[in-house]
């Protein structure tokens, strides 16, 4: 047994809102259903929330990481949100910085990112 | 010690074990009235430490204690298996080394979050990590 994390697209965007206590099957099966729907098509951006978990343990931090690095090497960007203090007090002490990851206070301050990180994208490329 | 009390055992068996040995470390640190932050600490130590009996041994047990001195009061949870032991504690233990799929923080990443950490182990016959979190602790 399971549980099941939704994935929401919005545009060209993936959001996912992690769930207070993810079963390491549940995040397993979320990190192919997101690279996945990534290679479908169209995708130029991932948003991670994790405003409500309220754990980040060596497995799930590698596992965020690796959803991140993964992305890039597809060219879609991660912004990862709403990391409570504690849990990020934590990781700091575990040696776990999420890389590949970018930070945003909120979902809303996060799809802002997201977009200056594709538009930086572009102007490189110009 | 001036008082011993077990508050829990939690049988370790598969995925979902993992999801209620977390939960159950939350309620009770809630319960006692421990910090966010240490809540926290707790909570991801037992989850580092029920993987690796999830991994290593397939199952295992968990035992939560309330422990008490003349001074202080605290967890102390043991977690056991019967699984195939550690050749080189030392190297195990050790920051960035894994033999598994993890990123060599377990054991490491346990020992740092809590105020203590003991750990006995046979090749052959198991492993059991004994942690303490004190409820005052600024670590």
């Amino acid at each position: 047994m399971s549980q099941k994390i939704p994935i929401i697209k919005i545009k060209e965007d993936l959001i996912v809102s992690f769930l207070s206590d993810v079963d390491d099957i549940a995040a397993l099966k979320l990190q192919s259903g997101l690279l996945q729907r990534i290679h479908d098509g169209k995708i130029t951006g991932v948003l991670l929330d994790l405003t409500v978990l309220d754990m980040v343990d060596s497995f799930l931090g590698r596992l965020i990481s690796d959803i991140a690095r993964s992305s890039a090497i597809m060219d879609v960007k991660t912004v990862v949100t709403g990391i409570q203090p504690a849990v990020a007090i934590t990781l700091v002490e575990l040696g776990l910085e999420l890389e590949g990851t970018v930070p945003a206070l909120n979902v809303e301050d996060g799809i802002e990112l997201l977009n200056e990180l594709k538009k930086s994208k572009y102007d490189l490329e110009i | 010690m001036r008082r011993q009390e077990i508050l829990q055992n939690i049988q370790i068996e598969n995925n979902m074990d993992l999801v209620k040995a977390r939960q159950a470390v939350r309620i009770i640190a809630l319960d006692l009235d421990y910090g966010i932050v240490n809540q926290t600490k707790l909570v991801t130590a037992v989850s580092e430490l029920t993987r690796n009996v999830l991994m290593y041994a397939g199952k295992g047990e968990i035992t939560i204690e309330l422990i008490e001195t003349d001074t202080k009061k605290g967890l102390r949870i043991t977690v056991t298996d019967k699984g195939p032991g550690i050749p080189d504690v030392d190297l195990a233990i050790t920051d960035g080394f894994s033999t598994g799929k993890g990123l060599g923080k377990g054991l490491s990443g346990t020992k740092k979050l809590m105020d203590d950490f003991s750990i006995q182990t046979e090749v052959g016959k198991g492993t059991e990590v004994v942690i303490i979190k004190w409820m005052d602790s600024n670590k």
